[in-house]
């Protein structure tokens, strides 16, 4: 059998599994809905009604909605590190390592999981802004590149999440850490405020923050009249890079983690 | 192709590991033929799950090198990977799971697909007994039955060699005894060479044919029970042996603790 065959099948099967996990859990799933959910309808309504952030043509509310949608991909994602010391505490990772299967199947199987994870996460979001009454856009094609980009940004996060758990190793090490890491991404982008209203550093920062491909991608696709910074094509081609590099760096630490 | 494989299972020729200045093994020398139930004792810390984990590929060795069902563990770990079984030292299988679910994901990551992969699935519940509760999450079992829906996963592939790191730990007697009946039709059946560690002298006794004792990473004797027994005196136990070659002194259960000091046992799973 080819070897791309064979990665593939791999993948599906680590994507499988977890996706049955998570079929059964599906409170913990609604849970990390909930901070989204606060985001929007106390945030959004209140900085739409001090207008203190200039926003153009678009409502904050309208504005605020993808970048809470990239945000909520951001923070469930990132707990996937936690998943995995879980599951090298239980010996289960020691399992999956002495498969013949290629190691960088298991962690892209993983992230498949976290994509279909944050597919979910996505139609939460939507049914809020609904609610909210955010100017949504229902063409097909705008849809569908929401749905890529958070399936994409998911896969993104969570197997940097991966990287990190398998540098850290141990469940506290890695909570500190996953807070320290996690805010910076999200401030250091696009999702509250334009990236034109940053300092200069800060937009530095924003320009090699994955989110903000993740934000400016959603943005000119998920609302009426939204706009993104970049092309789609850049947003896209940088997020497909930085998951290539987070996958090939990720599938060497993972073995460590058996050791 | 059972017939063209090598007769010595598992080889080792100075395999060493350090952590830092620690030597967790030091320049251990194992042949095991092929078909054997080789049993690898020693307090907490001599080195056996270290030992274990070089062997299935999870660890790196410092120095010396190691072989399993003919092939270098360190050059060729994927070859090695595809004929070997594998059950750790604590109860590993994904609880959120099912049976079935948990062995048909193992199959798939050995690259058993279509009826194969049916037939072998449904052929290791039954080897295991869960038939009746395939469909049930793994975190409701018993210690005994995940034991053996561990050892039916880890042998789906029909491997050459298994290793496995207190199979019976915190088993009860009953459970225990069939996880022994498992080991020996896998070899009476499948010629399948079993490597385990234990603490349980029992265990040793009855079900291992060849036992090696490690003690600070070193290897301190080799032999069969019988032989190991004879050589310390006529009414000599395993325990004897065991206390003799190890500087350990037992508890009345026949497990025992360290005389000199107590090890870091939250280290267990490493
Ligand atoms: N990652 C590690 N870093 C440092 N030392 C380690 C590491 N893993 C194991 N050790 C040490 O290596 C030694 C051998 O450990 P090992 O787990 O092989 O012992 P063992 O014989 O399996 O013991 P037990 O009967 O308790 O399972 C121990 O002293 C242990 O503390
Ligand atoms: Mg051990």
């Amino acid at each position: 059998m080819s070897p791309f065959l064979e990665f593939f099948r791999e993948a599906a099967a680590v994507a499988d599994a977890e996706v049955r996990k998570l079929r059964r859990d599906p409170t913990e799933l609604l849970s990390r809905a909930v901070q989204p959910v606060l985001w929007l309808a106390v945030f959004g309504q209140v900085f739409s009604q001090v207008r203190g952030i200039p926003t153009g043509d678009l409502r904050y509310l309208d504005f605020m909605a993808p970048g809470i949608l990239a945000q909520s991909i951001l923070f469930s994602a990132i707990f996937y590190g936690i998943a995995i010391i879980w599951e090298r505490d239980l010996g289960i990772v020691h399992k999956l390592l002495v498969t013949p299967a290629h190691r960088s199947a298991l962690v892209f199987g993983k992230a498949i999981a976290a994509g279909l994870r944050g597919l979910v996460q996505a139609a939460v979001v939507y049914l809020v802004a609904i609610l909210l009454q955010v100017h949504i856009r229902w063409e097909p094609l705008p849809v569908l590149t929401v749905a890529a980009g958070v399936f994409v940004g998911s896969c993104i996060f969570s197997t940097f999440s991966l990287f990190i758990a398998c540098i850290v190793k141990t469940r506290e090490r890695f909570m500190g850490i996953g807070q320290v890491l996690t805010m910076p991404l999200f401030f250091a982008s696009s999702a509250l405020y334009p990236v034109q209203l940053m300092p200069g550093w800060l937009q530095a920062l924003a320009a090699v923050n994955p989110l903000t491909y993740l934000v400016g991608a959603l943005r000119g696709s998920m609302i009426v009249g939204g706009t993104s910074v970049h092309a789609l094509g850049t947003s896209f081609g940088i997020m497909l890079l930085v998951f290539a590099l987070l996958l090939a760096l990720a599938s060497k630490l993972y073995p460590g983690l058996a050791r | 192709m059972p017939s063209s494989a090598p007769p010595v299972a598992i080889s080792t020729v100075e395999l060493t590991k350090r952590y830092g200045e620690f030597t967790a093994l030091d320049r251990l020398d194992l042949s095991v033929p092929r078909g054997r139930i080789f049993g690898l004792l020693g307090p907490n810390g001599a080195g056996k799950s270290t030992t274990i984990k070089i062997l299935t590929t999870l660890l790196d060795a410092s120095s010396g090198s190691a072989t399993v069902a003919g092939f270098d563990v360190a050059a060729d770990p994927v070859e090695v990977r595809r004929r070997i079984g594998y059950v750790p030292q604590l109860l590993s299988a994904d609880g959120a799971l099912t049976a079935t679910e948990n062995l048909v994901l193992s199959a798939r990551l050995h690259g058993l697909h279509g009826r194969i992969r049916v037939a072998r699935v449904s052929e290791a519940l039954a080897f295991a007994g869960l038939e009746a509760v395939a469909n049930k999450l793994v975190r409701t079992f018993s210690g005994g039955m995940v034991r053996r829906l561990e050892v039916a996963q880890a042998t789906l592939h029909r491997p050459e060699v298994l290793f496995l790191d207190e199979p019976t730990l915190g088993l009860d007697p009953v459970a225990r005894k069939t996880v022994w009946e498992r080991l020996r039709q896998l070899r009476e059946t499948e010629g399948m060479t079993i490597l385990i560690t234990t603490h349980d002298m029992e265990e040793a006794d009855v079900l291992c044919d060849e036992l090696a004792i490690l003690h600070q990473g070193r290897l301190a004797v080799l032999g069969a029970p019988e032989a190991l027994k004879a050589e310390i005196g006529p009414d000599a136990t395993l325990a004897d042996v065991f206390v003799r070659f190890s500087g350990a002194v037992l508890d009345h259960g026949g497990s025992y603790r360290e005389v000199r000091e107590s090890r870091d046992t939250v280290r267990r799973l490493g």
